[in-house]
């Protein structure tokens, strides 16, 4: 466990080391792809993965649906949310200054 | 006492003691009272225990069955995890907050008919104000004051269909109640408030980001999921849960990607996973009812993990903020990594807790035909990964280096979330050691762990890592920016105000109004009449008596302006008022 703080002369972390952020993002596009693979392996061999819904069945069915989900969860938050709900970190104390509040 | 003792009764009690204790002995003791507790758990046998009479109905302070038993286990286990992560600090109001909310929400849990299950609901509220206002900071008092406001609404909302009910003759039963009918309809709502729905369950995530680090974890555990263990209890099987639990679900989670305090991150994912489980109350069968108990218990664990790395991020940093903070993984290692096991775990990565509860309420809701809400909770399950399995521990601990070089969280705290983070572990690779053995229904048995369900979890999980990766690295992941954005909590924090300033304006101008017309003008009008009324009404008794003796033109006018003056004034001769006098007595007289 650390024990103290500010030591001058600290070395860079273990992510800030460019080949070591690569190494994670090849772990990830490697399991992506295992994945994949592994689908298509149960596909075609007709494995029963004991699907509820027939698009289970689809090869990848899950592999696309995460991914488009979250693509399309970030840009309908950032460009059609974000643009209704955001306000100024103070809004909700702006309205304070001049009001009645008590605190 | 083979019994044991209420559970509500032992943290109630230690709520009032810790106060009075000083130094070492108050951790000691603060510490003993949910050690107390557990012991207590275990002389618990299943049964109808602690009834009292009360006026004409009977109170049951212990309804032991499957469904509260697994509730209690949980909110005493979490008891002990909170008040150990809270202990450090030795402050009287953190330490018994905590046991007074803990008690409450066993009180709601054990409860064995509506009146006892109202007195701990109300409570509840009391204990969450009370771990807001342990933050001490002015903004939580204005949120402590929200909360109260919101949740004393709730109570009223529920006590008035609570009422109803037992006017329309539905007894004080806590079982399952038919949503028909106002009393039932309203107890509905008001157990909804408490259980966060979408429109009235903003006041979660506009509070819960203000309360202490500690009173957090108790927040997180306690409120939300006695409102889901009431809603199992009374109303399960409503078809209108499972789209309320569909709505939990998938609307916070867009407000979590552009939110930039993580804590209330965290608050929109309690939400989504708390609509996890309202779907499993609304399917109604065996198995979803099962996986909203299991459910409940994993979320317990792994939220108050994960409100406790962020809050302990907080506690060294001073603060909360992704705009803040990064890289943080150099000097709090061991939070992070403790952070991480609660990410995965509310991803749902199998061998973590998530995987084995979410689940059933999946194969539940598919297996029943209900595809878009099946979609609906795929969509948030990827969804929920998104915004809290990654976004939280990447802005924290990873991200750009903010800078910070602060120390480790303490030690209690990192006990506190190293049991925790095991429990997840454990509970996620080993369900059937403890966790499937007390679901409620007995008959619907569940296996997480085949598979296919293995390889479609993680390539689902995978996928979603892969688009964050990339929107990242493509720069189209929302910036973080400082910002409040606009949820229904605005209704009460700008529409509340607002509607007081209408009511101020509107209703003080109409009071100005009024007492321009009425006092400023009708009460002088009034005055002027009752003195001047009797000296004209006397001038004009007078003047044909006046006329008759020969008083006429302007010696008339000036008779009657002087008789005038003298009436008004009350100056009239006194023979003139005792003539009066006796005319009025021979009108009575003869009438």
């Amino acid at each position: 466990m650390k024990t103290d703080t500010d030591k001058p002369e600290e070395s860079p972390g273990w992510f800030d080391r460019p080949e070591n952020v690569r190494k994670v993002l090849v772990g990830l596009f490697a399991g992506c792809a295992l994945l994949v693979l592994v689908d298509l392996v149960f596909w075609m061999t007709g494995f029963d993965k004991h699907p509820y819904l027939r698009w289970e069945k689809w090869p990848g069915f899950y592999a696309v649906y995460g991914f488009v989900a979250c693509v399309l969860l970030v840009l309908v938050s950032k460009h059609v949310l974000r643009p209704l709900v955001m306000r100024g970190e103070d809004y909700y104390e702006s309205e304070r200054e001049g009001g009645d509040d008590d605190a | 006492m083979p019994e044991g003792l209420p559970p509500a009764a032992i943290y109630l009690f230690g709520a009032l003691v810790v106060p009075f204790l000083e130094g070492r002995a108050r951790q000691v003791f603060a510490l003993c009272v949910p050690l107390a507790g557990f012991a207590n758990y275990f002389l618990i046998s299943e049964g109808v225990h602690w009834t009292f009479q009360l006026l004409d109905f009977e109170l049951v302070l212990g309804r032991a069955d499957r469904w509260s038993l697994i509730f209690l286990n949980i909110f005493t286990v979490l008891s002990f995890i909170g008040i150990l992560y809270v202990v450090r600090d030795n402050r009287p109001l953190d330490l018994s907050a905590g046991l007074l909310y803990a008690g409450s929400a066993m009180g709601v849990v054990m409860a064995g008919d509506l009146i006892t299950l109202f007195l701990f609901w109300e409570m509840l509220t009391l204990g969450a104000v009370m771990c807001i206002l342990a933050r001490k900071t002015p903004e939580a008092g204005r949120a402590a004051y929200r909360y109260f406001l919101v949740h004393v609404l709730g109570g009223v909302v529920l006590l008035a269909g609570l009422l109803i009910h037992l006017a329309g003759g539905g007894g004080v039963a806590f079982d399952k109640i038919e949503l028909a009918g106002p009393g039932a309809w309203l107890m509905f709502l008001g157990f909804g408030i408490n259980c966060a729905w979408p429109v009235v369950g903003a006041w979660l995530t506009d509070t819960y980001p203000e309360a202490s680090i500690g009173g957090v974890v108790f927040m997180a555990t306690y409120t939300t999921k006695t409102a889901v263990y009431v809603l199992a209890r009374c109303f399960p099987g409503e078809a209108e849960l499972i789209w309320i639990g569909v709505a939990m679900a998938t609307i916070p989670i867009f407000f979590a990607v552009i939110e930039n305090d993580l804590r209330r991150v965290l608050a929109y994912s309690l939400i989504n996973q708390v609509g996890f489980m309202v779907v499993g109350v609304g399917l109604g069968n065996p198995l979803s009812l099962n996986g909203t108990a299991a459910h409940a218990y994993c979320h317990i664990l792994y939220k108050a993990l994960l409100f406790m790395s962020i809050g302990s991020v907080l506690y060294r940093t001073g603060k909360s903020k992704a705009t803040e903070l990064g890289g943080l993984y150099r000097c709090m290692p061991w939070t992070c990594v403790f952070c991480c096991i609660g990410a995965a775990s509310i991803s749902a990565f199998p061998f973590f807790s998530g995987f084995v509860s979410k689940s059933m309420i999946m194969s539940s809701a598919a297996a029943g035909g209900y595809t878009v809400v099946w979609l609906a909770l795929l969509f948030a399950s990827a969804g929920v990964f998104h915004h809290a399995g990654i976004k939280i521990p990447f802005f924290a601990f990873f991200s750009h280096d903010s800078g910070i070089r602060c120390k480790e969280a303490p030690v209690n705290q990192l006990l506190a979330m190293g049991i925790t983070a095991f429990l997840c572990i454990f509970v996620g690779t080993f369900p059937n050691a403890f966790l499937y053995g007390m679901l409620p229904n007995v008959e619907a048995s569940y296996q997480p762990y085949t598979v296919g369900h293995v390889t479609d979890q993680y390539a689902l999980l995978l996928f979603s890592a892969l688009a964050f990766t990339l929107l990242m690295r493509a720069g189209l992941y929302p910036a973080e920016v400082r910002s409040a954005n606009l949820d229904t909590d605005w209704l009460y924090r700008r529409g509340g105000p607002a509607f007081y300033g209408a009511m101020d304006r509107g209703l003080n101008t109409a009071n100005a109004v009024a007492h321009r017309l009425f006092v400023g003008r009708f009460i002088g009008w009034l005055a002027h009449l009752a003195r001047s009324l009797p000296a004209r009404l006397a001038v004009l008794v007078m003047t044909p008596f006046w006329k008759a003796s020969g008083i006429v033109g302007d010696a008339l006018d000036a008779r009657k302006e002087a008789f005038y003056e003298e009436v008004r004034l009350g100056a009239i001769p006194i023979g003139a008022t005792a003539a009066f006098a006796v005319v009025l007595l021979g009108v009575l007289f003869v009438f």
